[in-house]
């Protein structure tokens, strides 16, 4: 319910929400959770596993218990916790993990099955039939067994990603980091003040008190004014730090637009990259629960967040609330709900020495050890000494201490360590190089103590960067933490640790006692610590039940790694911008439109886009249209845009020995104006790419290289270069970008290009001239990837786009036109002429039969990898062609006629395939065992994926104008 | 033969959402200029006819409109002029290899960070410095030309996805500001 005067919600500002399709009131400035609380709803959520009632445990991003979907028109949010989540005119909020109703969850008979269902039970019990698992088990467990559930359907809402520098970064604005913050500011240190929650503050929003003789929330609004003055800091707010990784960078997830209602292009979230030489870490402590029977009632809460609810929201969680503490601190809780007018039945302290003068009962000594209340809490069972009674109670409050939160201290393989004091795990110094971790996240856990330690750090800072700084500290309270650690209760039924993965004591013994001592094979035995809360609530706890149940100490016993990230990250968020089309960059060609326009269906070919046929108004099929193009080609003209290339533009004295380097043949005696085809080995021998070079200069070159390895091939000439001939005089860049080329092929090729040129050119096969083409200086190279006289005509690519549409309208004439990769592929299959379906990776020079070209009057890159035994001869699968009547396939494999089909009989495999215009029948080309023996033998080819079986002749891989006669007319 | 028609990657295409203005600029001579070991006197001799030097690391100079940008080891791009005559270095025109586009307004520096992996802050990136970097998951040349005003060259091919990647930014930025469109 809410209490009047109390919160530092906005009550100016109502909105209403829904909450399983009820409507409710609260003010901006609300969580989820605290509207609930305030409209007296207990009830928010199903356990995982048993669907027990569960409401609301914390008041922050710790929460395990109060998960809730959140329904936008376009998306379906699951597990979101309401404790974090803010309410909004129009939000939308359903319960999920349930069959039926919230109240009336059928799935709740897994409670009655529970000592059927205890830790291990899957493990055990459906182990037999092997089958059954995937079948009939998974379905039923999913079903029963989860969180929440998601729409199914692209997330199509709109996140960003995005990067950030600071020189001191601050994690969490409680006392310590808005200290730490203040002090780095005014020093003039480029500040990140990160806060999870949507207010700066953190506990002292919650706590109240006085510092500087202000009262905490004047202090903190001052501060806050203060650091909002300077230009030098960043504050963001709803931005959590979700993990710490190398030199400095930080992880952060910030809730952009999920508070507001959904607006176009406003982000719902942004995945922040952070880097930053120094990080304070001022997240403060999480404070835990205590193991006792029946612990998991809706109304019973931690005591923190209870006074959080009263203090920062205006909310009382119940109306006559009692207390289970260890400590003298959450003594506070209870008074400040007194003054609040909230009836305090009782503070239940299992301390014998507790002291006892309060405005309310207290009851020293004592333990609860069980409650009562299906769906919310009515009364709790109390035992004192030999004596057992009953408090009539609707709201629990619990606190067994605080756990420091030490997690981004451990993000790169640091261990906390035990402190005996504190009864908890607090930062080994240096776990993360740059991070200091202050206040209570460093176990210093007074006010006065935050706000020292935080700006002690932040000086420490300054000084490494240089900076001066006044040191000025307002005064606040230094109350000493004292508590006697208190892990479980004994008593009749179940005690929870993890409250999100429904994991209990008895669970835990149940590991250490069936052989699973360890920590690491405890958690995953009892799946504790792995739900969505990452066992914040409950991993120390857990190590304290395993230490007692192996009678080891908590420090022998150890502690699960704590991975990235801190709180869930959405992976939409982490890969925004990233979702369809936006994976990869998309390269464009200069004809593309020219192509689109012709209706051509475009292909990936690494990242470029390219056409891969243009259909005539009859073709039904693309087989019609590629056909067509290769008889056209093979007829008239055909024009192609090859621009994707790489070219590479080589200069410099030594450019020639660079060539004959990085080649398998020589390219240092090829003649000016003049084309050569090399071949390229990697290191180990096989083959890396080929294309053809041209000579423009006595120490000009221009590389070509195939579309695919592009890239490649320049990494590679830069590793060459800088590991073994740095000195050397060659320089190299990429002009790929830079000029459009159009491969113009067939009988009428040289026709077509003299009617282009200025000045018409006689080149002969594999030779290169300057040409001036309508005003504008380009480059003509007669060289062939189709086996036609082919010629290949360069020009800025500013002029690509106009050049490509006034060749086809010239090749139109003539009888040609456009032709796309289908029929370029047919054409080069037909020539035998190999892609990188052929020269795969796995190929040697001797596999394709171009060990000729493995020069032996010069060394080359990969040229001794290449003689080692086994990568050549008899035995290696050999580059072969394929003939067959009937329909062959690419992918499959291949076998002598009446052997066994299977693993050991195969011979070679077949690389690419087409339908053959030309030849009239299916060409394909392969590799097979000894396979430049066995031309004219007949071969079987077996695809059992496409149910393909059929009798091949392995030929010579070129079977079109074997004598290249054509090529060179 | 009638002249070839000349066109820019996104035909000289320009966007303002907020307070950030992104446009594509008209195509400039650029010469990358790769000095050959022992070459630098000669190149220094070959640019001083410009005004300009050998740019250090990071580093922009500029003369009458003239830029010289550095763009990696022993090597520079020469904007705006075709390159003088000049001895110990490779020059290769770069002219339409790529696409340049300008990004100016207040929330530049917002805009870009939402691509840029590189600290933009003005200490670790000055006015008149250029930066080698990825623009997401693009090769870029990024200048920065005054305190809010930036150049970006990505590859021509990519010039739309840049274009895109920029805009869907200015998109964000500019809801985040509040701004309605």
């Amino acid at each position: 319910m809410r209490i009047e005067g109390k919160g530092l919600i906005d009550r100016t500002k109502p909105v209403r929400f829904r909450f399983d399709g009820r409507e409710y009131a609260g003010y901006k400035g609300d969580t989820l959770a605290s509207a609930l609380l305030a409209n007296d709803v207990k009830l928010v959520g199903r356990s995982f596993k048993y669907h027990r009632p569960r409401g609301v445990l914390t008041a922050g991003s710790e929460e395990p218990n109060a998960m809730v979907e959140v329904l936008g028109a376009k998306n379906q949010t699951p597990n979101v916790r309401a404790t974090v989540q803010e309410v909004f005119e129009g939000l939308v909020t359903q319960s999920q993990n349930r069959l039926g109703s919230l109240r009336f969850d059928l799935l709740a008979i897994n409670d009655y099955l529970a000592p059927f269902l205890s830790a291990g039970f899957y493990y055990k019990t459906f182990m037999w039939p092997r089958a059954f698992w995937e079948g009939l088990y998974e379905p039923i467990i999913r079903r029963a067994a989860g969180l929440g559930s998601l729409s199914g359907k692209h997330d199509e809402g709109t996140y960003e990603k995005a990067f950030a520098f600071c020189d001191v970064l601050v994690i969490g604005s409680g006392p310590a980091g808005l200290m730490a913050a203040l002090t780095a500011g005014r020093a003039g240190a480029d500040v990140i003040l990160a806060e999870e929650s949507h207010d700066l503050g953190g506990r002292l929003l919650s706590e109240g008190g006085t510092i500087g003789g202000l009262s905490a929330v004047e202090w903190v609004a001052a501060t806050v004014a203060e650091l909002q003055s300077m230009p030098n800091v960043r504050i963001m707010l709803r931005t959590a730090i979700t993990g710490a990784y190398d030199n400095g960078t930080y992880g952060a997830l910030e809730r952009v637009g999920l508070h507001k209602p959904a607006r176009p292009n406003l982000p719902r979230e942004c995945f922040w990259r952070i880097v930053a030489p120094h990080a304070v870490l001022a997240a403060g402590a999480l404070e835990r629960p205590i193991a006792f029977p029946d612990n998991d009632r809706p109304g019973i809460m931690m005591a923190s967040a209870v006074r959080t609810y009263l203090n920062r929201y205006g909310v009382s969680p119940g109306k006559r609330v009692t207390l289970f503490t260890n400590t003298d601190a959450a003594r506070a809780t209870a008074r400040d709900l007194i003054a609040s007018g909230i009836q305090v039945a009782a503070i239940i302290d299992p301390r014998p020495d507790a002291f006892s003068v309060e405005d309310f009962p207290v009851h020293a000594g004592a333990e609860i050890i069980g409650t009562r209340g299906r769906l919310s809490l009515s009364g709790v069972t109390v035992r004192k000494g030999s004596e057992t009674f009953e408090i009539e109670t609707d709201c629990l409050a619990m606190s067994g201490g605080w756990n420091p939160t030490i997690h981004l201290t451990c993000h790169m393989n640091g261990r906390p360590k035990w402190s005996e004091e504190l009864a908890a795990f607090v930062p080994t110094e240096g776990a993360v190089p740059g991070l200091v971790a202050v206040g209570a996240a460093n176990g210093t856990m007074s006010t006065h103590g935050a706000l020292a330690t935080g700006q002690a750090a932040a000086l420490k800072m300054l000084e490494a960067l240089g900076r001066k700084a006044k040191a000025d500290l307002p005064e606040a309270e230094d109350a000493p933490y004292k508590l006697q650690a208190l892990w479980t209760v004994e008593g009749k039924g179940r005690a929870w640790l993890d409250f999100a993965n429904d994991v209990t004591t008895k669970d835990v013994k149940q590991a250490a006692q069936e052989g699973y001592r360890s920590v690491e094979h405890m958690k995953r035995y009892t799946t504790q610590g792995m739900a969505p809360d990452q066992g914040k609530n409950s991993n120390v706890a857990a190590l304290a039940v395993l230490a007692d149940a192996t009678g080891r100490g908590i420090p022998e016993t150890g502690t699960t790694t704590f991975r990235p990230p801190y709180v869930p990250v959405s992976i939409a968020a982490m890969g925004a911008g990233g979702r369809g089309m936006g994976f990869a960059p998309q390269r464009f060609l200069t004809s593309d439109q020219a192509s689109r326009d012709r209706h051509a269906p475009m292909i990936e070919a690494g990242l470029w886009y390219r056409p891969s046929y243009f259909p005539k108004p009859n073709e039904k099929t693309w087989r019609e249209a590629c056909d067509r193009e290769v008889m056209m080609v093979r007829q008239s003209v055909g024009i192609a845009d090859v621009s994707t290339l790489g070219k590479i533009d080589v200069q410099g004295k030594d450019a020639a020995r660079f060539l004959d380097f990085l080649y398998t043949n020589t390219f240092s005696n090829l003649p000016e104006g003049r084309v050569r085809y090399g071949l390229m080995l990697r290191e180990d021998g096989l083959v890396l790419d080929d294309g053809t070079t041209a000579r423009l200069g006595e120490n000009h070159f221009l590389m070509t290289t195939t579309t695919a390895a592009a890239g490649l091939v320049m990494r590679h000439m830069d590793f060459v270069h800088q590991a073994f001939c740095a000195d050397w005089e060659v320089r190299f860049i990429s002009v790929t970008e830079s000029w459009a080329q159009f491969a113009v092929a067939g009988p009428k090729a040289r026709a077509l290009v003299n009617s282009f040129l200025e000045t018409p050119v006689d080149l002969p096969f594999m030779g290169t001239a300057p040409v001036r083409i309508g005003g504008v200086d380009g480059r003509l190279f007669r060289i062939s990837f189709s086996g036609e006289e082919g010629y290949e005509l360069a020009i800025p690519t500013r002029y690509g786009e106009a050049l490509f549409r006034d060749l086809l309208a010239r090749a139109e004439t003539l009888g040609g036109g456009p032709y796309g990769m289908e029929a370029l592929n047919v054409l080069r299959i037909e020539k035998g002429f190999i892609t990188h379906s052929e020269i795969h990776g796995r190929v040697s020079a001797h596999d394709i039969g171009m060990e000729k070209m493995v020069s032996a009057k010069k060394d080359c890159i990969g040229k001794t990898a290449a003689t080692r035994p086994g990568l050549w001869g008899p035995d290696r699968e050999q580059l072969v062609g394929l003939k067959a009547a009937a329909p062959i396939s690419a992918g499959a494999h291949l076998f002598r006629p009446g052997a066994e089909i299977h693993r050991e009989t195969d011979q070679g495999y077949v690389t690419s395939i087409c339908w053959s215009p030309v030849m009239g029948a299916w060409l394909g080309l392969g590799f097979l065992k000894d396979g430049h023996a066995r031309h004219g033998e007949k071969i079987r080819l077996v695809d059992h994926l496409r149910g393909i079986d059929v009798i091949c002749e392995v030929c010579h891989p070129v079977f079109h104008d074997p004598e290249g006669e054509k090529l060179r007319a | 033969m009638p002249e070839l028609i000349a066109k820019t990657a996104l035909d000289g295409r320009n966007l303002t959402l907020g307070s950030a203005t992104l446009a594509e600029l008209p195509l400039a001579p650029i010469t990358s200029i790769a000095v050959f070991p022992s070459g630098a006197k000669a190149v220094d001799k070959g640019l001083k006819t410009l005004g300009l030097t050998m740019p250090a690391p990071n580093s922009v100079l500029e003369k009458d409109g003239v830029r010289i940008v550095w763009t990696g080891r022993d090597q520079a791009f020469l904007i705006g002029v075709a390159p003088p005559a000049m001895e110990g270095a490779a020059l290769t025109d770069q002219s339409d290899g790529w696409s340049v586009l300008s990004l100016t307004g207040a929330s530049a520096v917002d805009v870009l960070s939402r691509h840029l992996p590189t600290d933009l802050r003005l200490g670790a990136f000055p006015v008149g410095q250029v930066l080698r970097t990825q623009l997401n998951h693009m090769n870029a040349v990024v200048l920065r030309l005054d305190e809010a005003a930036f150049q970006i060259m990505v590859f021509r091919s990519m010039a739309r996805t840049a274009w895109h990647e920029m805009e869907d930014a200015m998109h964000m930025v500019a809801a985040r500001a509040g701004v309605k469109i």
